[in-house]
């Protein structure tokens, strides 16, 4: 182990004990004072492809304070996946260029070396996958899937380790959590599972957590269960959570503020109110049209907007949404708009010529309306 | 349950296999008495013949062999001037195969398994691409004459090993192994590459899965990565066409045997065809049958062991 990793140990030493945290009400955390926990500046992620450079996250920035929660909103290949993994520097190095910088509790990760980063990962800073039916290691027992990161980061002996695991098992909510620290994944529901991921993400007390869609793969019942608990959990550890998803409704109720992405980039951003009593991206508008109902199937939500998420390799010219933007005009096409702020709403952006409820759009909305009227 | 049905599998694989193995012999031309002992009399090869029931049809042969096989008697081996129990032959033969086949086994996946693992983490890098070359290099050179090869120069030119022979571990172990050398290369050269290639594919399809990016989220180093999450389901692949390759093995272990004059089955079996022991051969087979279909059982179980779901499958 090397002098970094150490040091993160014992920075962390005396303020984080597992075993008690999952009935520990806020803890104060690092630096004192300091209340931004993220600070993302202007990060891009691009892949080299077969095809030419795939711009999957192209100049997003946002601050994420302690135990506050971001919404992440945005279709399918909007870069949502990327960006989390882009901020804990997960993803392989072999094909990946990164620029921009992530200061967490302000150091730059995007300067760190691997070790340093493997310090962080699980410990501070932790992710939860979208499908747990394929998150956990199929052939390996539930128990020491936990305990493995507890040993490694918080250096705890095999007891104290499955102490700990059977601890964070209760937690959320398993039953018979002796019994099923020797169990195996497939075993379980796809509910149950995604508790376990939850258990593994939350072992070490991290301050940070990703959620990349962590109820997609979930019965509609099972989801509100688990996001429940993510919230009760994310309380009592005061823990700041990044919460992912392509579907507005999970975060309307749970999250303190929502980026809406659009083909690697932020085109919306504002505190979880002010977006749904004024929300200006006509991207946005699609995205809440097309939340799903409880009574139907989970598949006919992407299909309420029109058009394809445009190709990342060679994006469109102009506004990225323009060629499926009901109110797009000639200036779309020919200038992309950059973020900028309401007036007199302040933290609320949004990257639009034409926004919702402006003249032009309302003009546009009476022409569709009489379209469709004559048709 | 399972032990019956094996047991069933058993049984029918060895009548099978000793009935077509026993078909094939009697189809060669020739008295088999002259070829058992050509320089004998005739009073003695009618001794044979009617040792080894030469006059009998085929099937009340077979079954005489089958009944006495069932029962321990393996019959006898002729020579010019004398006959032997197969029995006696065979539990000299059969530990020397034994051994150059679990040498040849342990030695190939202990070199492959860590250069497919490292390969499949590597991918595309210079390491990959040497050990991929390499892979094919050892498949397309021949068993035997990689035999030949090592014999001549490491054995004969540089005698650094003993190039033909044998001496038992319990007797000499240092020898024993210096003579079991060269023959455990021979015969893990091909191996290595088959496994190399096998599980790199399995590993790099494993290495894909979210789990493995779950693991590295934890913060684990990739050693443990590779080997704690990795390598166990990568390896089913890995482990049953080691198991299958058994038989590969039986064979590949009979060519080598020849080559550096290891007293194993495979130079005991080669014996017997060339002198057309008809018990004897049919034993021998008998025995080689068994211990195929026996390996094929415990690589079976071992399944289980690695991957729990299948435990389930068969529960259900
Ligand atoms: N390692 C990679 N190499 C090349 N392209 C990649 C890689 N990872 C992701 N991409 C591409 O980046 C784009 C954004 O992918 P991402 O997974 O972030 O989407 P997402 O918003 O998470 O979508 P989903 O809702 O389907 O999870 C996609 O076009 C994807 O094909
Ligand atoms: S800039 Fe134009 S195309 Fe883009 S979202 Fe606004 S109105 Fe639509
Ligand atoms: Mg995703």
């Amino acid at each position: 182990m090397s002098a970094n990793e150490q040091n993160f140990d014992g920075a962390k030493g005396d303020e984080v004990d597992v075993s008690s945290a999952a009935a520990e009400p806020s803890r104060s955390h690092g630096i004192p004072g300091a209340k931004t926990l993220l600070d993302v500046r202007d990060i891009r992620t691009h892949f080299r492809t077969p095809r030419g450079v795939l711009k999957a996250v192209d100049g997003v920035s946002f601050t994420l304070e302690r135990g506050r929660t971001l919404g992440v909103v945005g279709e399918s290949g909007s870069g949502k996946s990327v960006l989390s993994r882009s901020i804990m520097r997960l993803l392989p190095k072999s094909n990946t260029i990164h620029s921009g910088e992530v200061l967490f509790e302000g150091r730059d990760l995007s300067g760190l070396t691997e070790s340093e980063l493997r310090g962080l990962w699980g410990n501070e800073i932790s992710m939860i996958f979208q499908d747990p039916m394929t998150a956990l290691n199929p052939v390996m027992k539930i128990g020491p899937q936990i305990t493995e990161s507890l040993r490694l980061h918080l250096d705890m002996s095999k007891g104290e380790a499955r102490e700990t695991a059977v601890a964070l098992l209760r937690a959320v909510r398993i039953p018979e959590p002796e019994k099923r620290f020797n169990g195996y994944p497939h075993e379980m529901s796809g509910g149950m599972r995604q508790r376990i991921v939850i258990a593994v993400a939350l072992a070490c007390g991290p301050r940070l957590l990703f959620a990349d869609e962590p109820t997609t793969a979930l019965d509609v019942t099972v989801q509100a269960q688990i996001l429940d608990l993510l919230a009760e959990q994310q309380r009592e550890r005061y823990m700041a959570m990044v919460l992912v998803t392509h579907d507005l409704g999970v975060v309307a109720s749970r999250a303190d503020e929502i980026a809406v992405m659009y083909a690697g980039r932020i085109v919306e951003r504002a505190p979880t109110k002010e977006l749904f009593a004024n929300l200006k991206m006509p991207y946005t508008e699609s995205l809440l049209a097309a939340i799903p109902r409880l009574d139907q199937p989970s598949h006919s939500r992407l299909e309420a907007i029109g058009g394809r998420p445009p190709d990342l390799v060679n994006p469109p010219t102009g506004c990225p949404f323009s060629p499926r933007c009901p109110y797009a005009r000639e200036r779309c096409t020919q200038e992309t708009p950059q973020l900028v702020t309401v007036d007199g709403h302040d933290g609320h952006e949004f990257a639009c010529f034409y926004p919702v409820g402006s003249p032009e759009t309302e003009e546009r909305r009476v022409e569709i309306a009489t379209r469709k009227g004559a048709a | 349950m399972l032990i019956i049905k094996k047991l069933a599998q058993l049984v029918v694989a060895v009548i099978l296999v000793t009935l077509f193995a026993s078909l094939l012999l009697e189809f060669l031309p020739g008295d088999a008495a002259d070829v058992l002992a050509p320089s004998a009399s005739d009073q003695q090869r009618e001794q044979i013949r009617e040792d080894i029931g030469l006059h009998d049809s085929f099937p009340v042969r077979y079954t005489r062999w089958l009944g006495n096989f069932v029962t321990g008697d393996f019959g006898n081996y002729y020579t010019v001037s004398s006959k032997r129990p197969v029995a006696d032959r065979l539990w000299d033969a059969l530990p020397v195969s034994l051994l150059l086949m679990l040498y040849a086994q342990v030695v190939a996946l202990v070199i492959a398994i860590p250069v497919a693992v490292l390969a499949a983490y590597r991918k595309d890098t210079w390491f990959d691409r040497l050990t991929n070359v390499s892979a094919f290099a050892m498949l397309a050179v021949p068993n035997f004459a990689l035999g030949f090869i090592l014999q001549y120069y490491l054995g004969v030119k540089l005698g650094w090993f003993k190039s033909s022979g044998y001496a038992r571990i319990t007797e000499n172990p240092v020898e024993h192994f210096q003579y079991m050398i060269l023959p455990t290369i021979t015969l893990a050269v091909g191996q290595v590459a088959v496994y190399q290639r096998l599980l790199r594919t399995d590993m790099i399809a494993t290495l894909r899965e979210d789990f493995i990016l779950m693991a590295k989220a934890k913060g684990l180093k990739a050693k443990r990565i590779l080997f704690r999450h990795a390598l166990k389901p990568s390896s089913l692949t890995l482990l049953t066409v080691a198991g299958l390759n058994v038989g590969t093995l039986i064979g590949g272990a009979l060519i080598v045997e020849v080559v550096f004059s290891l007293p194993g089955m495979g130079l005991l079996i080669f014996e017997a065809i060339s002198r057309r022991q008809i018990v004897a051969f049919q034993s021998m087979i008998a025995v080689v049958a068994i211990l195929y279909i026996l390996v094929n059982f415990i690589v079976d179980l071992l399944y289980t062991v690695l991957d729990p779901r299948i435990r389930r499958t068969d529960a259900e």
